[in-house]
């Protein structure tokens, strides 16, 4: 019997992707653990290896296709011995979902798995880690129809069930959500930031650059952050001569490692968020989960927009350990090869623009995280010590907080606590 | 006596009252009710209970009346009011007596007298001249309604009755004026139009039974009208002549137009207000407006250690309401987690004329009011084989739902047996069932229940038996 080929999940919260490239051509044969195909996610580049052999019979969504639907029909695997006419018995517009949503309405259903048809609409409540998320049927489909993950959101129903009210609850609080998606629209690809009224013939002459999956996620989470969360900022100075000075002594003592001055800084991050606990915390609607470690979200520049790979419990993780650690993720994200589990999930963010002699500057919080500090570059600058004029090298951070988690006084604590970890860095190694 | 001390006290025993006390004594809290009539207050002794039993009685002698309809005889069908009577009486003390042995079975203390709040958490409960009082952490003042009287058209207990003089009449009135077309009037309009009085009912409002969809009371109107019911709508009586044994009332249309009317009897069934008066709220913080105590949604007043639930907080004035007021009242004191308000707009209503309507949700005008794009469905009884072997073929059931997200916003039911039918939306509702889960539902056949299945389909242009 033929055999589908199913678009992939390659994360909890993937609803759809990219099929970026076929690896194999109808009529190949292919062998169990083949890549056949390169899928394109949320931010990074993964290859789909077949789980069955036999001949591909049949490519159902070409290359290149935005917004395949998790669990919709991608391809066919033939048996050995069966020809295309066995393909023919093959409904490829219906998705295989545990629990298959059927067209809302009686109107055909289009043959594309892309359409109104696919398991897109439903996605929100299939279990794409093989953890069932319960929920209301009316909740899945409102969620489904604003492009809001569930997994995110917290049930106040009997036994921890999501409820309308829940869901409802998520969207006010900016939770995933799609700009306003109709009913008619619930099946497009839900993940594109608002698009602004352009009158082309009004422009200069221009090049029409097609948004990647990744600038689509881009856009639309960092929207979001920038209009619903509240934001405010503080910012401090760090004198980084201490600092500069250890990194000097410790790099020259091996030629295996290179630490750098972002790397002191994640480890400070992580060490402050452990002595700070509060601002360790993310803003869930009914609730504020309060983490009792601290992943670090580390941004790291790629060709085509950002990521941010995560640092796992940074604050227990030594120098040498969270650079090395630094170096071979920022090379994966450099080519497109990280996986889902190495950037989601953090629960603060650090990024550093200092390289680029930025001073200081603000940055959006990385949602659903409740903070996200802004580092600038290490500089000379004149101080006053003592009463007297010096020179001495700072480094100005911003840390962009979530009001809705973590109000002024604490913000200013957690700040309060890493300057001195970065000023007077034997305290980080103790 | 040394006075008593509750952690709950509960003033008046109706069905909020004893369901919250009974809960109360389940979590482990010292329970009292104190109850001036009867346990079981007006719902089991002079409300839904006893109408049932009278409504009950009409049913089989209209269906006596009609056995050729069924290939029967019988001949010579009669009735005696008094037995007719008599059983809705037995109905009533038989319950009333269950309440009293469920609250014993609970622990739960019955203090028998009128109650008082005092304030600072105490309670005056006085019967017979003689006052205890008793203080207790929680007062839940559940205190019930009674009927509202209209100037000029106040019950006198003779002529002009409320339900407590309805529900038990000495001889059959050959004539009967009923004002107001909610359920207590159109119930005992159907009862004494089925027992053979000739019946006027005047409803002030456009549509008769006000709070159902339009549709419903238009098709209920049409049956009434059928079985010989005259109906006047937009009209109010402006005065009613009393005569030795009988009333002349006047009339009045939109227009202004006056017409009189004779008739033996004249139920007032113009609606029930709270009862607030001489129970202590003036020593309390408690608020109250218009015979409604102001309340949260977990029932707390504005003082402290005291609650209101039931008809007394609030429409709508239905017992299942209460009780379920009482239940989340307690949780809430109890510290139990996960309790929320409930959410009215699931709370069914019933009213058991024949035709029976039941309903759930917001009407196609309330829907359409509020700014759903709605999806309507619609299926008649003569569509349905069960009904036609009832040889009950006359009714509707209507869905509503969400264009957009498939909720089930309202369901609206006339004909046979529907009040017990509501309750399957009841739970679709609850669950927050998507008009998909219910096609996806097995009704089993042959049941009047599988219209309801027609009618979700038939709002999605998909119904198959018609």
């Amino acid at each position: 019997m033929p055999t589908k080929i199913l678009m992939p999940a390659l994360s909890p919260t993937m609803t759809e992707g990219k099929l970026a490239t076929w690896q194999k051509k109808e009529g190949d044969t292919i062998e169990a653990g083949d890549v056949i195909a390169e899928i394109e996610t949320d931010k990074a580049t993964m290859e789909v290896e077949a789980v069955d052999e036999g001949t591909l019979g049949k490519i159902v969504v070409p290359a290149g296709t935005d917004a395949v639907a998790v669990n919709s029909v991608i391809g066919i695997i033939l048996d050995e011995g069966e020809d295309a006419s066995a393909l023919d018995d093959i409904d490829t517009g219906a998705a295989t979902a545990p629990d298959p949503a059927p067209p809302p309405d009686p109107t055909p259903a289009p043959a594309t798995p892309t359409a109104a048809s696919a398991a897109a609409p439903a996605a929100p409540g299939v279990p794409t880690d093989g953890k069932r998320i319960i929920a209301s049927p009316l909740a899945k489909r409102i969620a489904a129809n604003e492009g809001l993950d569930l997994s995110a959101v917290s049930g106040s129903g009997p036994h921890g069930r999501i409820i309308k009210r829940d869901v409802e609850a998520a969207l006010a609080s900016g939770g995933a959500k799609a700009p306003a998606a109709d009913s008619q629209s619930a099946a497009a690809p839900a993940a594109s930031a608002p698009a602004p009224q352009i009158d082309d013939s009004t422009l200069p002459p221009f090049e029409d650059l097609p948004n990647s999956s990744m600038r689509k996620v881009i856009a639309k989470r960092l929207s979001e952050s920038k209009q619903s969360v509240p934001h405010f900022y503080l910012t401090v100075d760090c004198e980084l001569d201490n600092l500069l000075a250890l990194r000097k002594e410790l790099n020259s003592r091996s030629d295996d490692y290179k630490i750098s001055v972002n790397d002191f800084v994640i480890r400070a991050a992580a060490i402050t968020l452990g002595k700070v606990p509060g601002a360790n915390a993310m803003w869930a609607g009914d609730s504020i989960k309060r983490f009792n470690r601290a992943d670090i979200s580390v941004a790291v520049s790629i060709p085509d927009g950002l990521i941010t790979p995560v640092i796992r419990d940074a604050g227990s993780k030594g120098l040498i350990a969270i650079s090395n650690e630094m170096k071979e993720l920022a090379a994966k994200a450099r080519e497109g090869k990280l996986m889902p589990e190495e950037y989601q999930g953090g629960t603060m963010s650090v990024s550093n623009l200092g390289m680029y002699g930025i001073k200081n500057f603000s940055a959006i919080i990385n949602p659903p995280q409740g903070c996200i500090l802004a580092v600038g570059a290490g500089e000379q600058r004149p101080v006053v010590k003592d009463g007297a004029l010096a020179v001495a090298t700072v480094m100005s951070v911003t840390l962009a907080v979530d009001h809705r988690v973590i109000d002024g006084a604490l913000g200013a604590e957690y700040l309060a606590a890493f300057k001195p970890l970065i000023e007077d860095p034997v305290n980080m190694l103790l | 006596m040394a006075e008593q001390t509750f952690d709950v006290l509960v003033i008046g025993g109706g069905p909020g009252g004893y369901v919250a006390a009974i809960r109360a004594a389940q979590l482990g809290l010292k329970t009292a009710v104190a109850e001036e009539k009867h346990l079981g207050g007006i719902c089991l002794n002079w409300g839904c209970i006893p109408t049932k039993a009278l409504l009950r009685s009409a049913e089989i002698y209209h269906y006596m009346n009609h056995a050729d309809a069924y290939g029967l005889s019988a001949k010579g069908v009669d009735f005696d009011l008094a037995k007719v009577v008599q059983r809705s009486r037995g109905v009533s003390k038989q319950l009333n007596g269950g309440v009293g042995h469920l609250l014993k079975k609970n622990k739960v203390t019955v203090l028998d007298g009128r109650a008082r709040l005092l304030g600072g958490g105490k309670a005056k409960v006085s019967k017979d001249g003689k006052d205890d009082t008793v203080s207790a952490k929680h007062i839940i003042l559940a205190t019930g309604a009674r009927p509202r009287a209209l100037p000029g058209l106040e019950a006198d207990g003779k002529l002009v009755w409320s339900y407590f003089e309805a529900m038990v009449p000495e001889k059959m009135p050959k004539s009967l004026l009923v004002i107001g077309t909610g359920a207590i009037g159109v119930e005992f309009a159907s009862f004494f139009r089925t027992m053979g009085a000739e019946v006027t009912m005047v409803e002030v409002l456009p549509q008769i039974l006000p709070v159902e969809d339009a549709e419903i009371a238009a098709f209920a109107r049409k049956q009434f009208e059928k079985q010989g019911i005259k109906v006047m709508s937009e009209a109010m009586v402006t005065k009613l002549d009393k005569k030795a044994d009988s009333v002349t009332a006047t009339i009045e249309d939109k227009a202004g137009k006056s017409q009189q009317i004779t008739v033996d009897r004249v139920i007032s069934a113009v609606g029930v207000v709270g009862n607030v008066e001489d129970i202590g709220l003036e020593n309390t913080k408690v608020k109250h407006d218009r015979g409604v105590i102001e309340v949260d949604g977990l029932g707390r007043t504005a003082e402290r250690g005291v609650y209101a639930i039931g008809d007394v907080a609030g429409p709508p004035m239905l017992a299942h309401k209460a009780e379920h007021e009482g239940v989340i009242c307690i949780e809430a004191i109890a510290g139990i987690k996960n309790v929320h308000p409930m959410n009215k707009q699931h709370i069914p209503g019933c009213t058991y004329c024949h035709p029976q309507i039941a309903s759930v949700g917001l009407t196609e005008a309330k829907a359409k009011e509020k700014g759903f794009d709605v999806k309507i469905g619609r299926f008649p009884f003569i569509g349905n084989g069960k009904a036609i072997a009832l040889g009950e073929s006359e009714g509707l059931v209507k869905t509503i739902f969400d264009a957009k997200t498939g909720e089930l916003l309202g369901a609206h039911m006339v004909g046979a047996e529907v009040t017990e039918l509501i309750q399957g939306f009841v739970v679709a509702m609850g669950l927050e069932t998507t008009e998909e889960d219910l096609m996806h539902t097995v009704f089993p056949h042959p049941t009047l229940s599988e219209m309801m299945h027609e009618s979700v389909l038939g709002a999605y242009g998909r119904a198959i038996h018609i």
